[in-house]
């Protein structure tokens, strides 16, 4: 089993049943998964704050939405998730790529792969940082969070991890 | 016609329905008009109310589903037409309250008078698109569209009038989500 399909099985295991966001490079193979899985759905979104908002709707209906997008997306998200997800409590896993992580990739993703982290401390949603060896666990980890606090929770993925 | 009484002709016709409302004094008229717990008033995340309504429509294919948006609101997110006009929501009712200007923040111009929002709509594959500026054709039209399947789009063309001193939204954003999550599973 590729470590894709080990996060796609995990976060279905788990009961996440309705997943919206826009691509990156990192994402694609779960991406792929997702959109060729007959027991869930993918919907291609056109910008990240569109996305969370969806889940939010998908989440009101009784769904456990899963937003994917790259960590420039979540420049566009801050928003939605501020003044959406946060006041209404409405939890919402985010799979964010994290491009420019250490600095090493193409000038467009340094700042924000610079600050990701620090981003999503200063707006207040908890965050795991992928690796390959846990990943059942950061599912886990993420779930927990979410249900303890009702807020979105972000997985970090970096370059190589799936 | 005024936007608090084109709120009214669609709210006295409503039985179930879910209805996502933009934020400003959409939410405030509506509520205002008729609190009902099918309502979910959006007071931040502006733009977002149609992608909230197609998360919705997507995943309650069986119930209607409305967006109450304003002129500012579409043109903020003009992409979640084009989504619902992928997805195609049968189920879905977009009606867009369009007075041409941001009016909670002191009627400074939207560019809705110069673009015709129901073009895009067209363009974006809604099922049927109408664009109504009276009474009582509004009624007409909505009566029907209560009906009829979707993605249906309505530009209600509305004047800039509103209450000095209207109430907000008095429910806390939590109860506003908790009624909204009892009246889905009712």
């Amino acid at each position: 089993m590729s470590k894709a399909e080990e996060f796609v099985c995990g976060l279905k295991e788990k009961g996440f049943n309705f997943f919206t966001g826009v691509p990156c490079t990192i994402l694609k193979d779960i991406i792929l998964l997702l959109e060729s899985d007959p027991d869930t759905i993918y919907i291609p979104s056109v910008r990240e704050d569109a996305a969370v908002g969806i889940a939010a709707g998908a989440y009101l209906s009784g769904k456990s939405p899963v937003v994917l997008m790259q960590n420039s997306g979540l420049g566009y998200s801050l928003n939605a998730i501020a003044s959406l997800n946060l006041i209404y409590k409405i939890p919402t896993l985010i799979i964010v790529s994290w491009r420019g992580f250490e600095g090493k990739d193409a000038p467009e993703h340094l700042v924000m792969g610079k600050i990701t982290p620090r981003l999503l401390e200063t707006i207040g949603l908890p965050y795991i940082i992928l690796t390959p060896d846990k990943i059942a666990k950061a599912i886990d980890e993420a779930v927990r969070e979410m249900e303890n606090k009702m807020i979105p929770v972000a997985i970090l993925v970096r370059k190589g991890i799936i | 016609m005024k936007r608090k009484e084109a709120i009214k002709v669609v709210v006295d016709l409503l039985e179930k329905e879910l209805v996502v409302h933009a934020n400003g004094m959409i939410c405030r008229e509506s509520f205002t008009a008729c609190d009902r717990m099918e309502n979910f008033y959006m007071v931040g995340s502006m733009g977002l109310a149609s992608s909230i309504g197609l998360g919705l429509a997507i995943s309650l294919p069986h119930r209607k589903i409305i967006i109450f948006d304003g002129d500012g609101n579409v043109l903020m997110n003009l992409g979640s037409l084009t989504m619902i006009g992928d997805l195609l929501p049968k189920n879905l009712l977009h009606i867009v309250f369009d007075n041409e200007v941001y009016g909670s923040t002191g009627n400074q111009r939207t560019i809705s008078g110069t673009i015709k929002l129901e073009e895009i709509a067209k363009s974006a594959r809604y099922s049927r698109v109408e664009k109504v500026k009276e009474k009582d054709e509004f009624k007409n039209v909505i009566k029907d569209c209560l009906k009829c399947d979707g993605p249906i789009f309505i530009l209600v063309k509305v004047s800039r009038e509103s209450d000095e001193g209207i109430a907000r939204v008095s429910h806390t954003t939590e109860t506003i989500k908790r009624r909204f999550i009892s009246a889905i599973k009712d």
